[in-house]
């Protein structure tokens, strides 16, 4: 077994996994990566399988100090990596051996870098899975829905690799673009009408700084949003991605955290591949969305599945 | 008319209905559990709500038209569905009615402290729904009496355990939470336990009554802290 030792946890950095499946009937929340992109390759890199409980540090100041030896992968934001003071890559594996320090300073683009061991980290789940979720108080390394803390020791039992492997680069994306998110129109999109759609569509959208791992909120030019006929005033189940207008006209794009049940207006949903690239944006960062049909997300997200062995 | 239609790249919702009633939650809870029978592993969460269900399925097993072509036929008299083969209950849950906007309901309503617990703890509430936070059981249907908007800001934390009311719903907070309701008291059970057996104490259809207790009470039931 190996053990790496938290020297400083950064800002926010949480034990995720494929995240809580099956209780979302109870009001739990889905929570796990808000990359799912970045999050995917770094267990691909380690052989592990999908979903193996990983790091995702956001913003950085991550340092952890490994008793034993190690396979790791960084994939995600660009954030200066060091072990032992020697640069490595990201979006790679390289090997971590017995006393050796690895840090991850500041991002420099992206929001969130995932870091994940050969074997995955170990942790007791609760409901099914580990992934932290701070407002439930479920998850993470204690079972408390915490982030790291100094001192906390996180376990894998390594499996051994033969060399190291970076992600081919036209899978890492460079999150300093601006992104062109696709959206899948529905829900109310009719009731709000064609004219707003339109609008939602043709503006730059800026990524405010109340963003957070529940919904990523958009400002720009107001979308006028009618009075919900009184059959549409009940709360409905909601799905990842969904675009929520709330009166103010500034829609809310529901993440990873997201609530199970929710009474806003919707005007579609992200395809659930760009969600990653929206969830790197950094604040005030401009955003655009354009139309995909419903059957081409699926196809896609069905080809990423297969890849990925989910 | 039930309306189906996609919601997202990997969910379907139901809509069955344009108004609750009292006979929907129980049977919309029916028609989870036979779509959950029926069609396994390819459905992942099943979340019902005061006039929909809402299907996260798995596209890796089923595809979209498939999905519809299986859930249709269950939909054709999805009312005459006998309800649940576990029963709804019944819970007296007790309350220390002293939330931090007791009087200003009161105020806000016409009405005295003593009218407001009374006409609160005088009916027997239905869970129609489920969601929000691990446990937050929406409750209906709050006397006209006592109908208000949510708070216009809402707090940023809100104690365990609280009693709130909001339009014509009440509900109780299980764990600190933001929450825009308005709180009219404290709950001293547990209502989603990791360690308890179901985790959470109602389900829906299930009728809660509240029983006014005095502070003493409540501490006693509360337990060192």
């Amino acid at each position: 077994m190996s053990v790496f030792a938290v020297l400083r946890p950064g800002p926010q950095t949480l034990l995720q996994d494929a995240g809580r499946q099956r209780w979302q009937h109870l009001g739990v929340s889905p929570g796990g990566p808000v990359d799912l992109h970045a999050a995917a390759w770094a267990n691909r890199l380690l052989n592990n399988s999908w979903g193996s409980p990983l790091l995702e540090i956001a913003l950085g100041g991550l340092s952890l100090e490994c008793r034993g030896e190690a396979w790791v992968a960084v994939t995600g934001a660009a954030m200066p990596i060091s072990l032992e003071g020697q640069p490595q890559l990201n979006w790679s594996r390289f090997r971590v051996r017995q006393g050796q320090h690895l840090q991850l300073g500041q991002a420099r683009s992206g929001q969130r870098a995932y870091l994940a061991v050969s074997g995955g980290f170990a942790a007791t789940p609760q409901l099914g899975s580990v992934a932290t979720q701070q407002r439930d108080g479920l998850g993470g390394l204690q079972g408390d829905g915490q982030a790291l803390r100094v001192g906390d020791l996180l376990t894998c039992q390594p499996l051994p690799l033969a060399g190291p492997a970076s992600v081919p680069s036209d899978f890492q994306p460079d999150y300093a673009l601006q992104p062109c998110i696709r959206v899948i129109p529905g829900g109310d999109a009719m009731l709000i009408g064609p004219p707003q759609l339109q609008g939602f569509f043709n503006h730059n959208w800026r990524i405010s700084p109340h963003s957070d791992r529940m919904g990523a909120r958009l400002y720009g030019t107001a979308l006028a949003c009618p009075v919900m006929p009184a059959a549409r005033q009940w709360s409905q189940g909601v799905s990842t991605g969904a675009i929520q207008v709330p009166a103010d006209g500034q829609p809310i794009i529901l993440m990873a955290d997201r609530q199970s049940m929710g009474g806003y207006p919707l005007i579609g949903w992200v395809h659930p591949l760009d969600l990653g690239l929206l969830a790197q944006c950094p604040p005030h960062h401009v955003v655009q969305f354009s139309p995909v049909e419903l059957a081409a997300v699926q196809a896609q997200l069905r080809q990423f599945y297969r890849f990925f062995g989910r | 008319m039930i309306r189906i239609e996609p919601a997202g790249a990997e969910a379907l919702l139901l809509v069955l209905a344009e108004q609750p009633d009292s006979q929907l939650p129980l049977r919309i809870q029916a028609l989870s559990e036979r779509l959950r029978q029926q069609l396994g592993g390819a459905l992942i969460d099943l979340v019902p709500a005061w006039t929909s269900l809402l299907l996260h399925y798995d596209i890796q097993r089923i595809s979209y038209t498939r999905l519809l072509q299986l859930v249709e036929p269950l939909l054709e008299n999805w009312l005459e569905e006998t309800c649940p083969a576990c029963p709804p209950r019944l819970h007296e849950l007790p309350v220390w009615y002293a939330g931090e906007d007791l009087h200003a309901v009161a105020q806000a309503c016409g009405l005295s402290v003593g009218e407001v617990i009374d006409l609160h703890s005088a009916i027997d509430y239905q869970v129609g729904a489920i969601g929000f936070a691990p446990g937050f059981a929406y409750l209906g249907e709050l006397d006209a009496r006592l109908t208000l908007a949510r708070r216009s800001t809402p707090r940023v934390r809100v104690p365990a355990g609280s009693l709130a009311i909001a339009e014509r719903q009440t509900a109780i907070y299980p764990q600190a939470s933001p929450g825009g309701w308005h709180l009219l008291g404290l709950c001293p059970l547990r209502l989603f336990d990791l360690q308890a057996t179901p985790v959470c104490r109602l389900a829906i259809g299930d009728r809660v009554r509240f029983v006014p207790i005095d502070q003493a009470a409540y501490l006693a039931l509360v337990g060192p802290a």
